[in-house]
């Protein structure tokens, strides 16, 4: 199991995960949603590329209400 | 009157062309439910939007997306609540991500108290944001200067404060909201602090390209028919610019003819 952070949250996930498969574990639908992986914008293209590893952190966000 | 003295006018900011020159926050309601109401009564083309982490526990929690159109109503994405340069960039450059958003509104902070935009991290903001190819509707004090210095770093708009986020207080220095509206080459639109219909109708009177709402709607016992009451304020004032108001007279001038008088 690789652990990471994920909004703040400290989680585990199976090893060797793409961003995409993570998506699809929490049911979030990647058109609707923005990722930093460490501190980096992943483009869309890469969710099924982009493997997560130990130690890391990611931010996905979305739109809310706002001013 | 002539012939065509009532023709079409369009609200043009950055690339979009817009009917209403109201714009409308979605902060603050009891509901999504309500946003959607309320932004439908109000006639808004435009809607702000935050940029916030998703609840990855809650997934029943709903979401703004599936009451709002994003295909049928341009979001444009606020970077509220970002107090530092980096943390509006960041801010904006996740929204382009999402969805392609290059038309932003940009607000950094500086205080906590009166929400008082932070206009030396905004003017840097700005630069980069411009160059990464951003159109920038900026959020920003009343200062003649420093909304030149915005046009000058090429914002798309510039967006003087009536008064602090939040406050209602209405318009604070019109002389101020005055100069900039005579020298902008872009759009001006007033933002944060209108308290009532009649303030937008005054921003508009004035020569205001538009006015964005949120708490004034959302905090009014009735959003619903204040989103209406706004719509008609604005669409009263651009009329009413667009006009020509009278002149102002020290003494009474009839309104009936003198002559002929029994």
């Amino acid at each position: 199991m690789a652990k990471i952070q994920l909004n703040g949250k400290k989680i585990s996930i199976k090893p060797k995960a793409t961003i995409y498969e993570l998506l699809k574990k929490f049911k979030l639908n990647n058109k609707k949603v923005a990722i930093e992986h460490n501190g980096i914008i992943i483009p869309k293209s890469y969710y099924k590329k982009k493997y997560l590893k130990n130690n890391d952190k990611l931010e996905v966000v979305h739109f809310i209400g706002g001013g | 009157m002539e012939e065509g003295s009532l023709k079409k006018d369009i609200f043009k900011v950055a690339n979009k062309k817009l009917k209403s020159r109201l714009i409308v926050g979605t902060g603050k309601y009891k509901n999504f439910r309500e946003t959607a109401q309320a932004v439908k009564e109000s006639g808004a083309d435009m809607v702000t939007v935050a940029v916030r982490r998703i609840n990855i526990l809650d997934k029943k929690k709903p979401i703004l997306t599936d009451y709002l159109n994003p295909k049928k109503i341009i979001y444009l994405p606020n970077t509220a609540g970002c107090f530092t340069s980096d943390d509006a960039l960041r801010t904006l450059r996740l929204a382009r991500e999402m969805g392609g958003w290059k038309l932003v509104k940009l607000e950094v902070l500086g205080d906590k108290k009166t929400l008082y935009p932070n206009m030396i991290e905004t003017i840097k903001s700005t630069k980069v944001l411009v160059k990464e190819g951003f159109k920038v509707m900026v959020y920003c004090t009343d200062d003649p200067l420093l909304a030149k210095k915005l046009e000058d770093c090429g914002a798309s708009a510039i967006m003087p404060l009536a008064s602090p986020i939040g406050s209602g207080l209405g318009i604070q220095n019109k002389v101020n909201i005055s100069l900039i509206i005579k020298q902008s080459k872009v759009p001006v639109v007033v933002d944060a602090g209108i308290g009532t219909a009649s303030d937008a109708t005054i921003a508009m009177e004035m020569g205001c390209d538009g006015v964005l709402i949120n708490s004034a709607i959302a905090n009014a016992k009735n959003p619903i028919r204040m989103a209406r009451a706004f719509k008609n304020a604005v669409i009263s004032g651009r009329d009413s610019y667009l006009s020509g108001r009278m002149k102002k007279n020290f003494f009474a001038i009839p309104s009936s003819p003198t002559d002929g008088i029994i």
